[in-house]
């Protein structure tokens, strides 16, 4: 992957200057064809442009203008209500807890990050039946998430799946998986690895295979073991992607919705912060207290997004 | 011949060697089991009978009869999953033939025009990218029902479309690699901007397009919030939310509703032996854009 990058950088490095170069002044242009000229970018940019303000930026510079207010969303009257909402956010204890059930998905994201690494570095060797076992480790990424909450409401299920295989090794467990908020939580957690883990282990599969086979070969004729090479070799290699991956897993850990949304509804402790926002808004009509919850997720993120950039300054990220 | 004579020393490295290689293969094995298991069972659940699921056999019991579709056809006809590939299929065709449109035309207009405002135009795509769009949804709920489209397959065809800045920046990625002296021989030959952009850009953004099609169905086709946000009405479900719907009616009929997931996981399934690598580099790509 990092070598296409480079590849397109340096075809860049030729094409750019010819771009920019201003057109060679045509004599005496008239007025109308230079207006033309100058309106052109414009008729392309028309339409994405004004998706780009009416979905993005008109939401965003709404939503924190409610989020001063107390409106429900429907009624024409609304009024000033200053912080009280953001104030109400950080002391009331309920409407506080879903930032501890980020805490489930943000372990679980450590964990698949960790088994994404081994399972790219081991089928970046040499390993039979190779395409079989990464096909079957990405799929998971592609399946419809309702679908995969069923499968594992039924994998959970009192006699379901889970329960069924741990009677064949001979462990008779009568647990309600879902039935208790910790338990609930680390199921649904571990369903996100299940279902995220493919496109993180493609991710650096694809960083790995592209650190060219010659380092390889070089450290293997200098006695390298496999662990120096992961460490010298490939770490290096796919730090870029790395820190991308971190930063998609922590916000992605603030944003869960579907899969808990899907299989408990937010219930037995497992409401996430965008499952209460979507509440609040959608079904209590509390437009005002959604619009602060969900301005204060925005500030997170883009918090989290820039210390990222701050500590890894990374010329990958930004291809513009 | 000294180096024929294996030491002690080497026969103990071979020794670990063969141990290493086959904890590698039993870990691969093992991911292989947790993926394939709870689908496997769930497909198994889908040809079972009623009865069958009543009797206390368990979930990783065989169904009797391997060809019992009858399940099937409860999903379709209760559950109206063929309304719901309908709903699904209309909104792909629009939601991807305008984003292709919408990414190469900003494409094409940031890298072939120097104009003033290129910067901030460029920065306004760029910053949009890092606002997740599940947080705003509370806003853009009220813009959407202003314009009247609530409850209409328009207003996720027009949400798709307008926030997919992923796809943008793949064209932007490919349209630099397209040499600019094709642009300026066709000028030459007197073409204006949009006959550049139609016959000579466009088709050569053949491998992009293709990158964004694959990647933006799949998204498409799998999103449950934005239609579940924005089309309550039962007759305009799309597969996600109809199967979600099977929730009530056949709350407690697993068969029924693991023929309805496993549905909607086959065309999944299809696309993905057929499309294999495209699949796997449209997501490398739309990921680290």
């Amino acid at each position: 992957m990092a070598h296409t990058t480079h590849r397109t950088h340096a075809k860049e490095k030729v094409a750019r200057p010819a771009a920019a170069a201003p057109p060679p002044p045509r004599p005496a242009a008239p007025r109308a064809v230079r207006a033309r000229k100058l309106l052109t970018p414009w008729l392309f940019l028309a339409a994405p442009l004004a998706l780009l303000i009416v979905f993005t930026y008109a939401p965003v510079a709404n939503m924190v203008a409610y989020s001063f207010t107390d409106w429900d969303g429907v009624s024409p009257e609304l009024s000033w209500t200053g912080f009280g909402n953001y104030v109400d956010i950080f002391t009331r204890a309920e409407l506080f807890q879903v930032f501890l059930v980020s805490g489930y998905y943000l372990a679980a994201s450590a964990v698949q990050i960790g088994l994404a690494l081994y399972f790219a570095t081991v089928l970046s060797f040499n390993v039979r039946f190779r395409s079989f076992f990464k096909g079957v480790i990405f799929f998971p990424y592609l399946i419809n998430g309702v679908a995969i909450g069923f499968v594992f409401l039924y994998f959970f299920q009192d006699g379901g799946t889970l329960d069924s295989v741990l009677g064949l090794l001979g462990y008779e467990s009568d647990r309600a998986w879902l039935g208790t908020s910790a338990s609930a939580n680390v199921s649904l957690a571990g369903v996100s690895i299940w279902r995220h883990l493919g496109l993180n282990f493609v991710l650096f599969l694809g960083a790995i295979q592209s650190i060219p086979g010659e380092l390889y070969e070089a450290a293997e004729l200098d006695g390298a073991s496999r662990r120096q090479q992961f460490r010298y070799i490939i770490a290096p290699g796919i730090r870029p992607v790395l820190s991308l991956t971190v930063i998609l897993s922590i916000s992605g850990s603030l944003a869960v919705f579907e899969i808990p949304y899907i299989m408990t509804g937010g219930a037995t402790g497992t409401e996430t912060f965008v499952i209460q926002t979507v509440k609040l808004a959608f079904q209590f009509n509390k437009t005002g207290l959604a619009s602060a919850a969900a301005v204060v997720l925005l500030l997170i993120i883009l918090a989290v997004t820039w210390v990222q950039r701050r500590l890894v300054p990374d010329d990958k990220v930004d291809l513009v | 011949m000294t180096a024929m004579v294996r030491t002690p020393a080497a026969a103990a490295s071979a020794l670990r060697g063969r141990i290493a290689r086959t904890l590698t293969y039993l870990s691969l094995v093992a991911a292989t089991v947790v993926v394939l298991l709870p689908l496997t069972v769930v497909f198994l659940t889908s040809l079972k009978s009623e009865r069958e699921m009543a009797d206390d056999s368990g979930a990783l019991a065989l169904p009797g009869d391997l060809l019992n579709f009858s399940n099937y056809v409860t999903a379709f006809q209760d559950g109206r999953m063929l309304m719901a590939f309908g709903n699904t299929a209309f909104i792909l065709l629009f939601a991807i033939t305008g984003t292709v449109v919408i990414g190469s035309m900003a494409a094409y207009a940031i890298d072939r025009f120097t104009f003033r405002l290129r910067k901030p135009v460029l920065a306004l795509f760029l910053v949009a990218t890092l606002v997740p769009g599940v947080t705003t949804q509370v806003a853009t709920f009220q813009i959407v029902n202003s314009m009247g489209m609530f409850d209409s397959r328009w207003a996720p065809i027009l949400l798709y479309m307008g926030t997919d800045i992923v796809s943008i920046y793949i064209f932007l990625q490919f349209i630099r690699s397209i040499p600019v002296s094709l642009d300026e021989a066709a000028r030459l030959d007197g073409a204006g901007a949009f006959t550049i952009y139609r016959k000579i850009i466009f088709p050569l953004l053949k491998p992009a397009i293709a990158t964004v099609v694959i990647v933006k169905g799949i998204t498409v086709y799998n999103d449950f919030y934005i239609p579940f946000l924005y089309m309550p009405s039962e007759d305009l479900g799309v597969i996600s939310t109809s199967l979600f719907r099977f929730k009530g009616p056949f709350g407690a009929h697993w068969e029924v509703i693991s023929a309805g997931a496993v549905l909607v996981i086959l065309p999944t399934l299809l696309v993905f032996l057929f499309l294999q690598r495209y699949i796997y580099n449209g997501f490398m790509r739309g990921a680290t854009k």
